[in-house]
This record gives C-alpha cells, sequence and structure tokens, in this order.
C-alpha cells in the first residue's frame, strides 16, 4: 500500500515538473520574455531592468530553478492591472467560480443521473432516444453559445433573468445550465453505459431469480453499483468545470477563475494568464492522485497489482 | 469461378457508404460547408470585411426593415452576415482541417515510436503526454495564444499542441498489441529495421483509428477555435470566424439583434454536430476496438 502510494506520488511529482518545465519552457521558446513581463508599451530601460530582475540574463537552468522557489514560496508574480500578488487574486475568486461549479455539477448530475437510468432500463424507448439527443447536442453545442441564446431569449425577450453579474440565485442559473449542459450529457452516456453492464451481471440475476420486485432490484441493487465510476467522474469533472468556464464566466461576466484568465488576456496582464493556467494545472494533478489513493483504499486489487 | 473471385474481394471505400446506418445528413452538410468555403469568392454577395455605417443593425430580409440586399442581415460595422458567414466556414474549415491533420500526425508519429520502441521513449513520451492531457485543453490554449499572439496560423500550431496527446494514448494502445503479432515478429526476425517496421506494417494498421480519431476531433478543434477567437485570442478581426461573429454579436444582443448571436452559433453547431456524427459512425464501423470510447 505505502509502495503504491509512494509510486502515484512520484508520478504526481514528476507532472507537475513537466508542467512548470512545459510553462517555463514556451514563455522563453516564443520570445523575449521580459516583454511579457512589462507592461505594454514600457521603455527599453524598464524591459532591461525587469531582464535583470528576474535573471532573465542568467543561464536556462539558474532561470528554471528560481522560478521553481518562487512557485514553492507561493510567488506567481504580481498583477499589472489590479497590483496585487496574483495568488490573493486568484483565491479572492475561486469561491465564486467553485460555486457556480457546484450548481452546474447538482444540474448535471439531477439531469444526466436519472436520464442515464432510465434509458438503460428500457433501451430503445421515447427516453432512450431523448436521451441521445440531448446528449448529442450537449457534447456538440459550444457552451458559450448556449449561454448568448439563454440570455438572449430568458434576459432580452422575456426579461425574466439577469443577464450578467453575481449576487441572487437567479444570477446561477443560467451560467449554470450552459456550462452544465455538457457535462450532463458525459454524466448521462457513462450512468446509462455502467447501468446496462450492471444489469447484466449475476447477482441482478439472482436478485430477480428470489422475485424481489423491479423496483428494488433497479434501485438498491443496481443504482448502488452503476453510481461508482459516475461520481468518480464527476469528482473530476467537478475540477475541469472550474478551469474551462472561461467562456461562460466571460458571456455572463461571472466574477470567477475564468473571468480573471479573460481579463488577464485583455489587459495583457501576463502573470495573471500564467498562474491560472499553472494552478489549473496543479488542481487536476491533486485530483487525479486523491483519486487513484482512494481507489486504492476502497478496492484492494490495484494496490496488489505488481 | 467468376462468382468466387467476386466473393472474397475486399469490398471497396464507397461500399462503406452505401452500408447501413450511413450519416448522409451529416455528410451532406460538412460536404456543403467545403463547397462553400471553396467557393467563398463567388458565393457571398459582399464584401466580409467591409461594411458601410450607414446599413448597420439591419434584420434579416424577412423582418420589417429588412431587405433583399442583405439577406440575414448586416453587423455593428454595416457589414453583410450572410457574406461573414460564407467566409467564416472557410476559416473554420483550414484551421479546423489543419489543426486536426497536425495533431494527427505528431500524435500518430510519437505513439507509434513510443508503443514500438517501448523503454524510456516509452517513458519519456507517455509521462509527456500525461501531463498535457491533465491541463485543461482550452486554458492551455488560451495560455499558448496570450504568448505567441493571434493568428490563423498560430491557432493551427496551438491546436495541434494541445490536442496531439489524444491520438499518442489511443495509437500506442494499439501499437503495444500489434508488437505481439505474428507479422510483426516475422519482419523483426526477417531483419527489417526498426523504422522499416514502424513504416511499413505498424502504421498502415493504426490509420483507421487515426482517421476515426481524426473526424471526432474535428468537432472539438471547431468549437475550441471559436472559443479562442471568442476571446479575442484566436482568429483576428476583422478576418470573419464565427467564433469572432458570436463575440461581437454581443454588441447588439441586448438590444435584440438576435441575428447576429443566433446565426453564427448554428453554423457552428451544424458543422460540429455533423462531425460528431459523422465520427461516431466511423468508429462503429472501421474499428471494433475504439467503440468502448
Amino acid at each position: 500500500m505505502i509502495r503504491y502510494i509512494a509510486q502515484r506520488l512520484s508520478y504526481s511529482l514528476l507532472s507537475l515538473v513537466l508542467l512548470s518545465l512545459t510553462i517555463f519552457f514556451f514563455v522563453r521558446v516564443t520570445g523575449d520574455p521580459a516583454l511579457l513581463l512589462v507592461e505594454p508599451g514600457a521603455s527599453q530601460a524598464d524591459i532591461d531592468a525587469m531582464r535583470q530582475r528576474f535573471g532573465l540574463d542568467q543561464p536556462l537552468w539558474v532561470q528554471y530553478w528560481s522560478f521553481v522557489v518562487s512557485l514553492l514560496q507561493g510567488d506567481l508574480g504580481q498583477s499589472f492591472y489590479y497590483r496585487t500578488p496574483v495568488l490573493e487574486l486568484y483565491f479572492s475568486r475561486l469561491p465564486n467560480s467553485l460555486l457556480l461549479a457546484l450548481v452546474a455539477m447538482a444540474f448535471s448530475l439531477l439531469i444526466g443521473i436519472p436520464s442515464g437510468i432510465l434509458a438503460a432500463v428500457r433501451v430503445g424507448c421515447f427516453w432512450d432516444k431523448a436521451g441521445k439527443v440531448f446528449s448529442l447536442l450537449g457534447l456538440s453545442l459550444p457552451s458559450f453559445w448556449v449561454g448568448l441564446v439563454l440570455i438572449l431569449f430568458f434576459s432580452v425577450y422575456l426579461q425574466w433573468l439577469p443577464s450578467s453579474g453575481s449576487g441572487t440565485f437567479l444570477h446561477l442559473l443560467m451560467p449554470a445550465f450552459a456550462l452544465g449542459w455538457y457535462f450532463a450529457a458525459a454524466h448521462m452516456r457513462l450512468t446509462r453505459s455502467s447501468m446496462l453492464e450492471v444489469l447484466g451481471s449475476e447477482y441482478i440475476k439472482l436478485a430477480r431469480l428470489k422475485g424481489l420486485p423491479e423496483a428494488l432490484v433497479i434501485g438498491k441493487h443496481a443504482f448502488k453499483n452503476a453510481l461508482i465510476p459516475v461520481l468518480t467522474l464527476a469528482g473530476i469533472n467537478l475540477v475541469i468545470m472550474i478551469n474551462v468556464a472561461v467562456v461562460v464566466e466571460t458571456v455572463f461576466a461571472w466574477p470567477g477563475i475564468g473571468r480573471l484568465l479573460y481579463e488577464g488576456i485583455t489587459f495583457r496582464d501576463f502573470p495573471v494568464v500564467q498562474a491560472v493556467v499553472l494552478l489549473g494545472g496543479i488542481m487536476i494533478v491533486a485530483v487525479n492522485l486523491l483519486i487513484d489513493i482512494l481507489y486504492a483504499l476502497i478496492d484492494p486489487r490495484i494496490r496488489l497489482e505488481r | 469461378m467468376a462468382m468466387h473471385t467476386d466473393a472474397v474481394e475486399l469490398p471497396s471505400r464507397f461500399a462503406l457508404a452505401r452500408s447501413e446506418g450511413f450519416p448522409l445528413v451529416p455528410t451532406f452538410i460538412l460536404v456543403g460547408i467545403a463547397f462553400v468555403a471553396v467557393f467563398a469568392n463567388a458565393l457571398a454577395p459582399h464584401d466580409p470585411e467591409i461594411g458601410a455605417l450607414a446599413a448597420r443593425f439591419r434584420p434579416p430580409a424577412w423582418q420589417a426593415g429588412g431587405s433583399m440586399e442583405f439577406l440575414l442581415g448586416t453587423d455593428h460595422l454595416g457589414r453583410d452576415v450572410l457574406s461573414r458567414l460564407i467566409f467564416g466556414a472557410r476559416v473554420s474549415m483550414v484551421v479546423g482541417f489543419t489543426a486536426v491533420i497536425f495533431a494527427g500526425v505528431v500524435g500518430t508519429v510519437l505513439g507509434i515510436v513510443s508503443g514500438f520502441l517501448g523503454g524510456w521513449v516509452d517513458q519519456v513520451i507517455m509521462r509527456i503526454t500525461d501531463t498535457w492531457l491533465a491541463l485543461p485543453a482550452l486554458t492551455f490554449a488560451i495560455f499558448l495564444a496570450a504568448i505567441v499572439g493571434p493568428s490563423e496560423m498560430n491557432i493551427v500550431i496551438i491546436l495541434g499542441l494541445v490536442y496531439w496527446t489524444r491520438y499518442a494514448r489511443v495509437i500506442r494502445g494499439e501499437v503495444l498489441s500489434l508488437k505481439e503479432r505474428e507479422f510483426v515478429k516475422l519482419a523483426i526476425v526477417a531483419g527489417c529495421s526498426k523504422r522499416t517496421i514502424m513504416r511499413r506494417h505498424i502504421l498502415p494498421n493504426v490509420i483507421n483509428s487515426a482517421i476515426v480519431l481524426g473526424t471526432l476531433m474535428l468537432g472539438v478543434v471547431i468549437v475550441t477555435e471559436a472559443a479562442l477567437s471568442f476571446l479575442g485570442v484566436g482568429v483576428p478581426p476583422p478576418k470573419p470566424a464565427w467564433g469572432l461573429m458570436l463575440a461581437d454579436g454581443k454588441k447588439g444582443m441586448m438590444v435584440g439583434y438576435w441575428w447576429l448571436t443566433v446565426l453564427p452559433g448554428v453554423c457552428i453547431m451544424l458543422m460540429v454536430l455533423s462531425a460528431n456524427l459523422l465520427g461516431d459512425w466511423l468508429r462503429v464501423k472501421l474499428d471494433p476496438q475504439l467503440r468502448q470510447l
């Protein structure tokens, strides 16, 4: 067990090193990083000062080392636009992103799981077909366009919901739907296939042979076991949601991390852009590690492998 | 005797199109968009990049105030929406296909090399693949676009860099099982060089999977391109890209100029939906191994 965790941990650390190398490497290969680190329109003297301050005249490995050291100290630089440390900004926006992601997740599970079960229990029925169309659209429509059309319909024509901003629960509805549809489709597909697999298993046949009512077979025996992979995916998706909400948050002016990234692009605020990408990657690596370890705790077959 | 040879003859590629469940409508739509993209110059009634400010925010022809001159209305600079949609098809097609092919070539080559050579080469390539797969694709693409600045060429390179990992993963898995097959072992015994085996024996056997993946990736790539353009780090204005049109459309949305928001989105939707349906069908038809995906 300890060996397994140590192995997973070392893989994750390696991923983090590669992640920092990727970001470090791309910034330096594609041009002069000093130009990215100074404000647009800075004078040559300012650029030179920045080059000296960040040691950009040093050899590459020295630069990488100081990049990692400041990263470990939680120093991701200063935002040009807000004039505050980037990390502070990031954490001030994180709760908003989390709120949006949680509501979108709740929505995607509320739609995805019941419709997935229904589709699996009655393969080929009307609901199965309707579910297929729903999931195909969810996987094909760009979320930002869904958001724009929602605004057009519910804010401009019907004037039922606020078009942008935050504050009340009503502000959350449209962005959560726009963000959650894609994930609802993914959760539905997985619930359906997982449920179909479980329904074909021996213990379900036994439960039926025992003469249990169908509702009990599906609701208690099949549902619980089919849910495990879906909830795992949902766990990963929550983190992914936080990180892919850029366009939806931009459309609805929702003050989360995605919006921060958008502001970073529009104001050419490079430290902000770099921080959002880096922290997003770290978050996902951490969640993957957590899931690997949890799986090993639950399922001995995994930790005994090799 | 002639009948016998007929029976063993392999079905031609065109036979696929006549087989059951062929997604006729999606294929028709994709071919239609490609046709429009190629003949954009002849089809577009107006210049897509130059408008007349006097004619701004004209509604589509069938609405009050619309005219036959601007069939689908005009945008905030008085540019003809229909012409921009037509030229936008060209941008989406060019960016979509080149990015998919670029990512496909890089991913397939690395997947074959990684799977066939094994050892430390495999370790290095797969660790990089895993790390890059962990980065949210859209955020990673935005980061790269923010460094190199917007242009069509850069978008293609960025999308290629972000999405090759998907190919590498799948192709490597296939190569691992191909490696154990008799014909590959025979080739090794016969003294073929590693490069020859990879090119002559492995590549032809994974090309079908690469094509299926490519079709499925087309939709993803087009949505990502639209999102990047929408955020202002994709195709630079005044080029008519559908994502860019959506961003511009926001200017007239709150006063109800729906055509600027709805129409470009419908184009994106049709293209992505068609690519996904065709990809799903190809996956089942060409490559039973990928059905699980």
